[in-house]
C-alpha cells in the first residue's frame, strides 16, 4: 500500500534513481580497491612462490639433493620478514631439510594452491603453500606464512564492508534530501494553481530567476495564466455590457408591450406597438448573435477551417453590396486592388471583417463623400478602408475597438458598437491586426491579414514548450 | 404541403402549427426524437422541421442521418437555438438544405419551407425563366420585358433569376444574402432593399405593372399582377 503510493510520487522516484546510483557507484570502487589491494596481496606471495620454486628447481639440477639442502638452509636464514615457510622430504614423507615439523597431510597434490593453519615454532599460524614433486621421490613445499596478510585482508574487508553501510545511509539521506527540493521547487507551482483554484486570478508562478527548466516550465504557465485571464476579462466585459447595454432596448420594449396592454384603445394600436417591440426583441436577438459571433471568433475554434483564397472576388464582392447603398447617398466606393491578393484564413470570416468596415465607412461617410477600399501585398495583405467623415479621435481610437463601445460621433447613428470588436477579433485571431489612422478628413481603418499558413501563432507557441 | 414537424418546445411548436396551417398546408407534429423518425421514415412529407435539441435519445441530426443513408430526399430544414457556425456547418453536412437559427420570425420560416418545396421538386436544368410578359435567358444571360431588352449589372441579374426561381412566393432579405451574395450574417445597414429597389427601376418602372411587390415584414415576392 505505502509502496504504491510512494512510487507513484515522482520526488520518491528521483530520490530512488538517485540513491541506487550512488550504492552502484560506491559498491564499484569498492570492489576495485580489494582487487587493487587483498587481491594484490595474495597475488604477489603466490608470485614470490613461484619465483623459488623456480630458484630451487634450478639448484637441484645443479646441485642434486645436497646443495637444494643448503639452499633452502640460506634462504631461510637470510630470509629477513620471516615468512618463509620450506619443506624438503624424503619418499618416506621424513624431513630432510626446512622449517616445517612435518609434511601437512591435506597437502597431497602438486599444483593447486593450499591456504592452512601451520604450526611453526611453536606459533599457530596461516600458510599458503604449494607442493612440487621432484624425481627421485622427493617432496618440496613453498610456502609463505600469510598471517599478517591475512589480517590486513580482513581489515580491509572490515572497513569495506562499513564504507557500504555508510554509503547505503548517505544515499538515503540523499534520497530525501532530492526528494524536498523537488517538492519545495513544485510547492511554488502547486501552491500558485491552488490559490488560482480557490479564486485568486492575480497569482502567477514565483520565477526563481535562474533561467532553468523550472523556470521555463514557470514562464509557460504564467503565458498561459495571462492569456486565461484576458479572456476572462472578455466574458466579464461581454457580462457588464449585456447588462448595461442590452437593458436599454430590453426595457424600451417591455414599456411598448405594457403600455400597449394598458392603454391600446383599438386592435390596431395594439398591434403596431407589439410589432415595434418585436423588432426592438430582434434587434436585441442581433447584439447577442454579434457578441457570440465575436466570442466564437476569439475561441479560436474555426482555425480548423482555415485555408488559402483569393482575396480579389471577396473584396468585389462587398464593394459590390454596399456599391447601391453608397450611390443611393451619393457616395463614390471606390475599389483599388490587384487582380489577385493572395490571403490566408477563414473565407466567411474575413468577408464579415471587411463588410463591417466598409459598412461602418458607408454609414459615416457625408453624402456627396468617397469610400476608398484597396488591397496591397508586401510581407502581409493590407486591407484599408478610407472615409471622409467625422472619424474618431485620437483619445477614443484605443476603446474604439471595445464592445458596445460607441464614439461621441456615432451615438446618433444606429448600430450596436460591435462592428469594430468583430473586425479586431477576425484580425487577432489571424495574427494580424487593425489599426485606426486619421484620414484627414475621415477615419482610416487598416486591417492586415497573413500571406500564409507561417503566420500562424500557435506553432510560435508550440515551439517554446519543446 | 405536407409538413411534418419535429420540435420538442410546446410553445413554439403549437406556435408554427398553426401558422403553417393558415398558410394552408396540413402538418404533422411529433414531440420526441423518436416519433419524429418513425413518422418521417414511414410516411410521405413534402418537407421535414427538426430541431437539432430532441428528448427520447434521437436528436435532429441522428434523424437526418438516417433518413439520408436510406435515401430519403425528403428536404429538411433545420430549426436550432445552435447558431455557431460549425453547428450550422455540421448540419448542413448531415444532408439538411436549409439551416434556420431561433429564434426566428414566421415569416422567414414560412418562406424557407415553401421554397424548400421547389427546390426539392428538381426539374432538372431550366434554361429560361418567364413570369408573365417579363422573360430571364439563363443561357445567352439576356432578360426582356414585354420584347423589350433590359440591361442588368451581373449581380442585378443573379438577383432577379432568383426572385424568378422563387416567383409567387416570399423571398426574405437573409434568403437573398445567403442566395445572391453567399452572405451569412446579418449586414445591419438595408443593403437588400437597395439593390431590389435598383432592379426595380429597371424591371418595373419602365412598365404598367410592377412584378416585384414587397411583403411587409417578411420580404419580397415576385408575381403577376393578380386579377
Amino acid at each position: 500500500m505505502i509502496d504504491r503510493g510512494l512510487l507513484r510520487s515522482a520526488g520518491f522516484r528521483f530520490g530512488a534513481v538517485y540513491a541506487l546510483l550512488l550504492a552502484f557507484s560506491a559498491a564499484a570502487l569498492a570492489l576495485f580497491l580489494w582487487w587493487a589491494t587483498a587481491g594484490l596481496l595474495d597475488r604477489q606471495t603466490e608470485a614470490a612462490i613461484s619465483a623459488d620454486a623456480q630458484g630451487l628447481s634450478e639448484r637441484w639440477t645443479d646441485g642434486g639433493l645436497p646443495g637444494l639442502v643448503v639452499t633452502i638452509e640460506d634462504r631461510l636464514a637470510q630470509n629477513v620478514d620471516d615468512d618463509a615457510i620450506y619443506l624438503l622430504t624424503d619418499p618416506g614423507m621424513k624431513r630432510i631439510a626446512g622449517n616445517l615439523a612435518s609434511w601437512p597431510p591435506a597437502v597431497s597434490a602438486a599444483g593447486p594452491w593450499y591456504e592452512l593453519p601451520i604450526l611453526r615454532a611453536g606459533m599457530k599460524s596461516l600458510a599458503n603453500v604449494q607442493r612440487y614433486d621432484l624425481p627421485g621421490g622427493f617432496h618440496l613445499l613453498i610456502g609463505r606464512d600469510v598471517q599478517v596478510r591475512s589480517q590486513l585482508r580482513k581489515m580491509l574487508t572490515n572497513a569495506l564492508l562499513w564504507a557500504v553501510g555508510g554509503v547505503l545511509l548517505l544515499a538515503t539521506i540523499g534520497a530525501l534530501v532530492i526528494r524536498n527540493l523537488f517538492r519545495r521547487t513544485l510547492a511554488n507551482i502547486s501552491a500558485t494553481s491552488v490559490a488560482i483554484a480557490g479564486g485568486d486570478f492575480a497569482q502567477r508562478v514565483r520565477l526563481s530567476g535562474r533561467g532553468d527548466e523550472f523556470d521555463q516550465i514557470a514562464e509557460v504557465i504564467n503565458d498561459m495564466l495571462d492569456r486565461i485571464g484576458r479572456l476572462m476579462d472578455g466574458v466579464r466585459q461581454v457580462s457588464n455590457a449585456i447588462a448595461h447595454d442590452l437593458r436599454t432596448p430590453i426595457t424600451r420594449a417591455r414599456t411598448r408591450l405594457e403600455d400597449a396592454a394598458l392603454h391600446a384603445e383599438s386592435a390596431d394600436d395594439l398591434r403596431a406597438a407589439i410589432e415595434r417591440a418585436t423588432q426592438d426583441l430582434d434587434g436585441i436577438v442581433g447584439v447577442f448573435q454579434a457578441l457570440l459571433r465575436i466570442a466564437e471568433i476569439e475561441a479560436g475554434s474555426r482555425r480548423s477551417s482555415f485555408a488559402q483564397f483569393d482575396l480579389a472576388p471577396l473584396l468585389a464582392e462587398v464593394a459590390d453590396l454596399y456599391g447601391a447603398v453608397a450611390e443611393e447617398r451619393g457616395i463614390v466606393l471606390r475599389l483599388e486592388a490587384p487582380d489577385a491578393v493572395p490571403a490566408y484564413g477563414d473565407k466567411a470570416m474575413i468577408q464579415q471583417a471587411i463588410a463591417n468596415l466598409v459598412d461602418n465607412a458607408v454609414k459615416f461617410s457625408p453624402d456627396g463623400g468617397t469610400v476608398r477600399l484597396t488591397a496591397s501585398v508586401s510581407a502581409m495583405v493590407f486591407v484599408a478602408v478610407e472615409d471622409q467623415g467625422p472619424g474618431i479621435p485620437l483619445s477614443e481610437r484605443e476603446r474604439a475597438t471595445d464592445r458596445f463601445y460607441r464614439g461621441e460621433t456615432a451615438r446618433s447613428t444606429p448600430g450596436s458598437g460591435l462592428g469594430l470588436s468583430l473586425v479586431q477579433a477576425v484580425a487577432q485571431l489571424h495574427g494580424g491586426n487593425l489599426r485606426l489612422e486619421d484620414n484627414r478628413p475621415g477615419l482610416r481603418a487598416i486591417l492586415s491579414l497573413p500571406l500564409a499558413e507561417a503566420a500562424d501563432s500557435r506553432a510560435a507557441a508550440a515551439r517554446l514548450v519543446v | 404541403m405536407r409538413i411534418l414537424l419535429v420540435e420538442d418546445d410546446k410553445d413554439v411548436a403549437g406556435f408554427v402549427v398553426r401558422g403553417l396551417r393558415e398558410a394552408g398546408h396540413v402538418v404533422e407534429h411529433a414531440d420526441n426524437g423518436r416519433d419524429g423518425l418513425f413518422m418521417a421514415a414511414s410516411e410521405t412529407f413534402d418537407a421535414v422541421i427538426l430541431d437539432r435539441m430532441l428528448p427520447g435519445g434521437i436528436d435532429g441530426l441522428k434523424i437526418l442521418e438516417t433518413l439520408r443513408s436510406q435515401k430519403n430526399a425528403v428536404p429538411v430544414l433545420i430549426l436550432s437555438a445552435m447558431a455557431e457556425v460549425d453547428d450550422r456547418v455540421k448540419g448542413l453536412k448531415a444532408g439538411s438544405d436549409d439551416y434556420l437559427t431561433k429564434p426566428f420570425a414566421f415569416a422567414e420560416l414560412l418562406a424557407r419551407v415553401e421554397a424548400l418545396n421547389r427546390r426539392g421538386k428538381g426539374e432538372g436544368p431550366v434554361t429560361k425563366l418567364v413570369v408573365e410578359d417579363l422573360e430571364l435567358d439563363l443561357l445567352s444571360r439576356q432578360v426582356k420585358r414585354g420584347g423589350q431588352k433590359i440591361d442588368l449589372q451581373p449581380r442585378e441579374f443573379r438577383l432577379l433569376e432568383y426572385l424568378m426561381r422563387y416567383a409567387g412566393q416570399v423571398v426574405t432579405r437573409t434568403m437573398l444574402l445567403e442566395g445572391v451574395w453567399d452572405y451569412h450574417f446579418d449586414p445591419q445597414t438595408n443593403v437588400i432593399d437597395v439593390h431590389v429597389s435598383r432592379l426595380r427601376q429597371k424591371v418595373d418602372k419602365p412598365f404598367p405593372t410592377g412584378l416585384i411587390h414587397t411583403v411587409r415584414n417578411a420580404g419580397y415576392m415576385l408575381r403577376a399582377e393578380q386579377p
